[in-house]
């Protein structure tokens, strides 16, 4: 009887992910424009992808993504939320400023920033320009494209760390850092030895998020600079994306797709890992 | 709990906050600053103040983001996400967390799994069929995708809460000759419902900001959500920035309104499974 509880969620998950996942994987080996009948290539896709520059550049840009968001936002978000620890006036306050560029939609944020800050003619970086500060526009440089890009989903996604940082930190046992105070440890040992191995299970699984997370990468860098330019920004996802819906090169996006997962799955299991031990907790 | 003694320490603190606030604030004000300017005023200076305010802006906004019928349709779509997510989720959630079925693990395990399946896995086939069942431009298949993509996240948070009631008050329901579907709708139900009202309002949130499945499988003028009709208004070379900051803040004002009242729902909630309590 309760069976019937879990049909409606799992047929709806089966209808549009599960099935569809499958196809993705079949079509991974065929040539297919999306109108016309599929030719089975075998691993064409994949040798195609492997001599495609534009894909390793997607790929590296992926794990530079990777790196900076396992370093920056964390860093931050850590920092800001030990310092909420500290204060006791406003941490209401600050917790609702910082979550505010979260719950801002993406398309939003990225023009803001593309239009208001990076912009040469309307935008404050042209205005810096104007008044004799060099500063370029980062989206329309190769070399700094991606960094340009990057900078927006860090404005946009620090808060949330710091806010969920700041949830666990406040959860760590309040005789632990009384038992360190009465120790005689300062700041920075209450952090090291108390605070940070207190949330440790917290940090770690927004780690494996932020690899998972990382490799699926699209909103910002489709709508700031559509992988430009000269390809300098592209990412797994947005190559995947134009192979199939502008190139009309569906196998080769589904190529891509599954190696996209193949990066999300190795993390997913360490996820899962640390999800369920969670759980029984 | 005082963690610390000295009192310039404290101010070091605030000053370190307070700019990690501007920096959140900054583009936002931004935002909201150019929304009442005139065009060549924002060429002019982005930050400067408006000679006088253009609320014009916001009735020209009105009309090239076609907000009469977009932000009709992005409610629409936000709304049966909701309803869709809620009633299959909660049911999924209570089977999972009493563990009523035997395969609770396997079923908790394959829900894990798909909320870090990326879209592409399942974005190009799912267009083709849909396209084949002349599914574009339904307002409502996408609602059934938004609810395969968001229900895992709103089952595990609802799990939790349901884990949180006490085994005895539905063995007394039993006992006193309710059915399963009674204690389920009459006893289970109402308990959880300050979750399911958080899991609304951040499947409410996910749904309205939504941008990648919007853009791909609505595309006809008429069907387009705020956001798409948005990007495609702020994607136009000519356009006017005052009036494009002035449509942002059409789509931005409610979200953020409800989220400074019900902030500590939505706080909690989207952290909820991360940190656990």
């Amino acid at each position: 009887m309760h069976r019937l509880y879990l049909l409606p969620t799992l047929a709806i998950n089966v209808v549009v992910i599960l099935i569809p996942a499958c196809l993705t994987i079949v079509l991974a080996f065929f040539r297919w424009d999306g109108i016309s009948s599929p030719h089975f290539v075998g691993l064409g896709n994949f040798v195609a992808l492997w001599d495609d520059r534009v894909f390793w550049r997607a790929l590296t840009n992926n794990i530079i993504w990777t790196a900076i968001f396992l370093i920056v936002p964390i860093a931050m978000g850590l920092l800001a939320a030990t310092m909420l620890l500290v204060v006791r006036r406003g941490r209401t306050f600050f917790q609702v400023v910082y979550f505010l560029p979260v719950i801002i939609a993406t398309v939003i944020t990225a023009r803001v920033w593309q239009g208001m800050i990076y912009s040469p003619v309307t935008g404050v970086f042209g205005l810096l320009d104007r008044m004799g500060i060099p500063i370029v526009n980062p989206l329309s440089q190769p070399s700094l494209a991606l960094f340009g890009v990057a900078t927006v989903d860090l404005w946009h996604w620090w808060g949330f760390l710091c806010v969920i940082f700041f949830a666990a930190l406040r959860q760590v046992p309040a005789e632990q850092i009384e038992a360190a105070r009465l120790e005689g440890a300062t700041f920075f040992q209450m952090m090291r030895y108390v605070l940070l191995p207190g949330i440790k299970p917290t940090i770690i699984l927004m780690m494996i998020m932020t690899v998972i997370w990382s490799f699926l990468v699209f909103d910002f860098v489709y709508i700031l600079t559509q992988g430009g330019p000269a390809s300098s920004s592209e990412v797994l996802s947005t190559l995947a994306y134009r192979d199939a819906f502008y190139n009309l090169n569906v196998g080769r996006a589904a190529a891509s797709s599954i190696i996209i997962s193949l990066f999300g799955l190795v993390a997913t299991f360490f996820y899962i890992r640390v999800q369920s031990k969670e759980g029984e907790a | 709990m005082r963690l610390i003694e000295s009192r310039m320490t404290l101010y070091i603190t605030y000053a370190l906050l307070g700019v990690l606030a501007f920096i959140a604030l900054f583009p936002i004000a931004l935002l909201v600053l150019n929304s009442v300017k005139a065009s060549p005023e924002i060429v002019q200076s982005p930050l400067s103040l408006p000679a006088a305010l253009r609320w014009d802006n916001f009735t020209r906004a009105w009309e090239d983001a076609r907000f009469g019928t977009t932000l009709v349709n992005s409610a629409l779509l936000t709304g049966m996400t909701i309803i869709l997510v809620c009633t299959t989720g909660s049911a999924a959630a209570y089977v999972l967390a009493r563990k009523k079925v035997k395969s609770w693990k396997i079923v908790t395990f394959y829900l894990l799994a798909s909320t870090t399946a990326p879209i592409q896995l399942f974005l190009f086939p799912l267009y083709f069929g849909f396209a084949k069942l002349g599914l574009i431009n339904n307002i409502f298949a996408v609602a059934l995708v938004y609810t395969a993509i968001y229900s895992p996240f709103a089952i595990m948070l609802l799990r939790t809460y349901f884990l949180a009631i006490p085994k005895e008050l539905e063995e007394a329901a039993l006992i006193d000759g309710a059915t399963h579907w009674q204690v389920f709708t009459r006893v289970m139900l109402p308990m959880v419902s300050p979750g399911i009202l958080t899991v609304a309002l951040i499947i409410g949130l996910y749904s309205w900001n939504e941008f990648l499945i919007a853009t791909t499988f609505l595309q006809q003028q008429d069907r387009l959500t705020a956001v798409v009709s948005f990007f495609l208004l702020s994607g136009q070379y000519s356009s006017d920035w005052g009036v494009i900051m002035a449509a942002a803040l059409i789509i931005v004002a409610p979200v953020v309104v409800l989220f400074v009242f019900l902030q500590r729902r939505f706080i909690e909630g989207m952290a909820g499974g991360s940190v656990k309590g």
